[in-house]
C-alpha cells in the first residue's frame, strides 16, 4: 500500500547550529514499526538530497513510538550566518511528512 | 512539605508572550514560576549592550514583567526563577529591587547567580592549559581568540538550589541551562542528592518539556493543529513534580491550548540529539526510558526515567563575529510571476558580478514557491505572486553594504509588476557564530549572593 508519512505520523523540527533535527512520531504507536522499517537514515538522506550537505543520523525511541533524525549541514551554516528563510529548520518536519512510501503492511 | 510541587513555565524565550507569566501566577495554584530567556545569540547581543552601558546586558523587559506579577507572587508565595540576568545578573537584580521598592514591597530576597561569564578570564584559563577546542570540529580556539564577543559556562540547577536554600524569593542567573531552571525547585523541595541520577534526569526532562513554553501545550502542534482550542488564550505548561521523580505535565483549568501525549511527545523530540545521551551539568538523561500515560483531561504523566552519572565538564558557549549578511525582498505578480522573479535574480547576479563584488554566499529563494521545501515541492503552474528573497554574506562590510544599493534600481530597470520594497536599503547585519567547548567543572565556581529589601 502507498502512504504519505503525514497519514501515520506527526513531527517537530528545530536546529542545533548547522544541524536540523526532526522528531518523527507515530500517530498511533502500533504504526511505529512501519516508521522504523521504512524511514531509514539513508531514505531520509536521499529524500532531502541537496538540501542536506552532511550525513543523516537516526535514533530510535520505541517508548514514544518515535524516531529522531539529525540532518547535518542542512541550515546554510545555521544561526545568524544562514541566509535561509528557514534558518532554524522549523519547517523541515513538515517537509519530511511529504515523504511517500510503499509498505507491505495495511494501515 | 507540599506534594506535589507545581512549577510553571512563564516564558520560553526572550520575546515570548508577555501575558503568560501573569496568567500562570493568577489562574491557579503554583509554587514556582520559571522563565527562560537565553538563546545562544542572546548572550552576544547582551554583551554588546553591556559594553555600551555597564548597567545593561540583561533582559530589560523582565523588570516591568516582574513588577507586574510581584505583588501576586508575594501574596501567594510563588518563587520566581529566571536566567534573564544574561551577562549582568547583578544589574538585573538591582533594577528589580528598585522597582520592588517603588511598589512598597518589603521582605523580598533576590538570589543572584554569577560566575558563568568567563569572557574576561579566557587568557587566564588558557594559560592554565584549558584548551576550549571546538567540541564539534576539534579546531583550536586560537583561530577565533581575537574575535570572541561572549563566553559563558552553562551552569545547572545546583547554584539555584543554593540561592533557594538561602531564602531567595527570586533567583536571577546568567547562563543557566534551560532545564536547570525547572529542576532546581525539585532538588530544593525534595532534598534530591547529586547522585540521584534517575530523579535528576526526570526533573531535567520535565525542564526540557517546559523550556519552550506553549510549544508543549498546543502551540506549533503538528499532529492536529486545528483541534487545539483557544490558542489566543493558551495556557503555558505546568509541571507537577513528586518526590519520587514522577511528573505530571498539565496547564491551568480554564486556559486555552491542549496537553496530550502527542503535544508532549512533540516537545520531547524538539531540538535533541542522541536521545539516550541528553547531557546536562547534573546528569545524563535517557529519553528512551520515558513512559507517558494519560492522567485525566490536559494531564500527562511521565515516569520510569533513568539517568546516568554526570560528566566532569561544563559546556561553554562562545560567540564571535564572522562577517556580515544582508537580505532583501521584492514581490512580483501575475502574469509570469515566477519567471519575472527568476529573471530579476539573473539580472541582479550579473550586476553584482559586473561591479566585481565577491561574496562567500549568495542565496535566492522564491517565497510562495519553494523557499522552505526546495525541490521537494512541485513548482505550481501559475502562482499569482512570488516574493524574490535575495541574500548575501561576506567578510567585508562595504561589499555587503554595496549590495544593498542594487535592489531598489531593479524596480525601474527590471521585469514589470514588481512591488514591496518599502523597507529601504537592507543594512548589513553582523554574523554571530558559535564555538561550543568544554571545560573542567573544578576550574570555575558559581557565586551566589543575596540582595534584600
Amino acid at each position: 500500500m502507498h502512504i504519505r508519512l503525514i497519514d501515520i505520523a506527526h513531527a517537530r523540527s528545530g536546529d542545533k547550529g548547522d544541524t536540523a533535527n526532526i522528531g518523527l512520531i507515530a500517530r498511533d504507536e502500533k504504526h511505529y514499526p512501519i516508521l522504523k522499517k521504512y524511514v531509514t537514515a539513508e531514505k531520509v538522506k536521499s529524500f532531502f538530497g541537496e538540501m542536506v550537505k552532511g550525513d543523516v543520523e537516526r535514533f530510535e525511541l520505541p517508548n514514544l513510538g518515535a524516531l529522531n533524525f539529525l540532518l547535518h549541514g542542512a541550515l546554510g551554516g545555521g544561526g545568524t550566518k544562514s541566509l535561509m528563510t528557514d534558518a532554524q529548520g522549523k519547517t523541515f518536519a513538515a517537509a519530511l511528512l511529504r515523504m511517500e512510501i510503499d509498505i507491505e503492511e495495511t494501515v | 512539605m507540599k506534594a506535589p510541587i507545581r512549577i510553571a513555565s512563564g516564558q520560553g524565550f526572550w520575546g515570548d508572550l508577555l501575558t503568560a507569566p501573569k496568567m500562570q501566577v493568577t489562574k491557579g495554584p503554583i509554587d514556582y514560576l520559571v522563565m527562560d530567556y537565553l538563546a545562544e545569540v542572546t548572550m552576544s547581543i547582551m554583551q554588546k549592550q553591556k559594553r555600551r552601558d555597564p548597567q545593561l546586558g540583561y533582559a530589560k523587559d523582565l523588570v516591568p514583567l516582574i513588577a507586574d506579577i510581584l505583588p501576586d507572587c508575594m501574596e501567594r508565595n510563588v518563587k520566581i526563577i529566571t536566567n534573564g540576568g544574561g551577562v549582568n545578573p547583578q544589574a538585573c537584580a538591582e533594577a528589580i529591587l528598585a522597582s520592588a521598592r517603588e511598589l512598597g514591597i518589603k521582605g523580598l530576597k533576590i538570589g543572584v547567580v554569577t560566575g558563568d561569564d568567563i569572557l574576561g578570564r579566557m587568557d587566564e584559563f588558557r594559560s592554565k592549559g584549558i584548551e576550549f577546542s571546538n567540541m564539534e570540529t576539534g579546531e583550536d580556539v586560537g583561530i577565533i581568540a581575537d574575535k570572541i564577543s561572549s563566553a559563558n559556562v552553562y551552569f545547572g540547577a545546583f547554584p539555584i538550589v543554593e540561592a533557594l536554600q538561602q531564602g531567595a524569593d527570586i533567583v536571577i542567573t546568567g547562563r543557566t541551562t534551560d532545564t536547570g531552571l525547572t529542576l532546581a525547585p525539585m532538588i530544593y523541595e525534595y532534598g534530591w542528592k547529586e547522585d540521584d541520577w534517575d530523579k535528576l534526569a526526570a526533573g531535567t526532562i520535565a525542564g526540557h518539556i517546559m523550556e519552550c513554553g506553549g510549544q508543549a501545550t498546543g502551540g506549533n502542534f503538528s499532529a492536529d493543529w486545528k483541534s487545539v482550542p483557544e490558542l489566543e488564550n493558551i495556557g503555558f505548561p505546568i509541571t507537577e513534580a513528586n518526590a519520587d521523580g514522577s511528573i505530571v505535565i498539565t496547564k491551568h483549568e480554564g486556559t486555552g491550548g491542549l496537553v496530550t501525549q502527542q503535544t508532549v511527545k512533540e516537545q520531547l523530540l524538539y531540538e535533541i540529539g542522541d536521545p539516550s545521551n541528553y547531557i546536562t551539568p547534573e546528569t545524563i538523561a535517557d529519553f528512551t526510558t520515558i513512559q507517558l500515560s494519560d492522567d485525566g483531561p490536559d494531564r500527562v504523566k511521565m515516569s520510569g526515567v533513568k539517568g546516568r552519572p554526570c560528566t566532569d565538564t561544563y559546556k561553554v558557549s562562545m560567540s564571535y563575529t564572522d562577517g556580515y549578511t544582508a537580505v532583501s525582498t521584492l514581490t512580483y505578480t501575475w502574469p509570469d510571476a515566477l519567471e519575472k522573479a527568476q529573471a530579476a535574480d539573473r539580472i541582479l547576479r550579473k550586476r553584482l558580478d559586473n561591479l566585481g563584488l565577491k561574496f562567500e554566499e549568495i542565496r535566492t529563494e522564491f517565497v510562495g514557491v519553494n523557499a522552505c521545501h526546495g525541490h521537494l515541492v512541485p513548482v505550481p503552474a501559475d502562482v499569482n505572486e512570488v516574493v524574490l528573497r535575495f541574500g548575501v554574506r561576506g567578510q567585508d562590510f562595504k561589499t555587503v553594504e554595496r549590495f544593498g544599493k542594487e535592489i531598489a534600481p531593479l524596480i525601474l530597470t527590471g521585469p514589470p509588476s514588481v512591488t514591496g520594497f518599502a523597507g529601504g536599503r537592507p543594512k548589513p547585519s553582523e554574523v554571530i557564530a558559535f564555538w561550543p567547548a568544554l571545560m573542567p567543572k573544578n576550574a570555575v565556581t558559581p557565586s551566589i549572593t543575596i540582595e534584600q529589601i
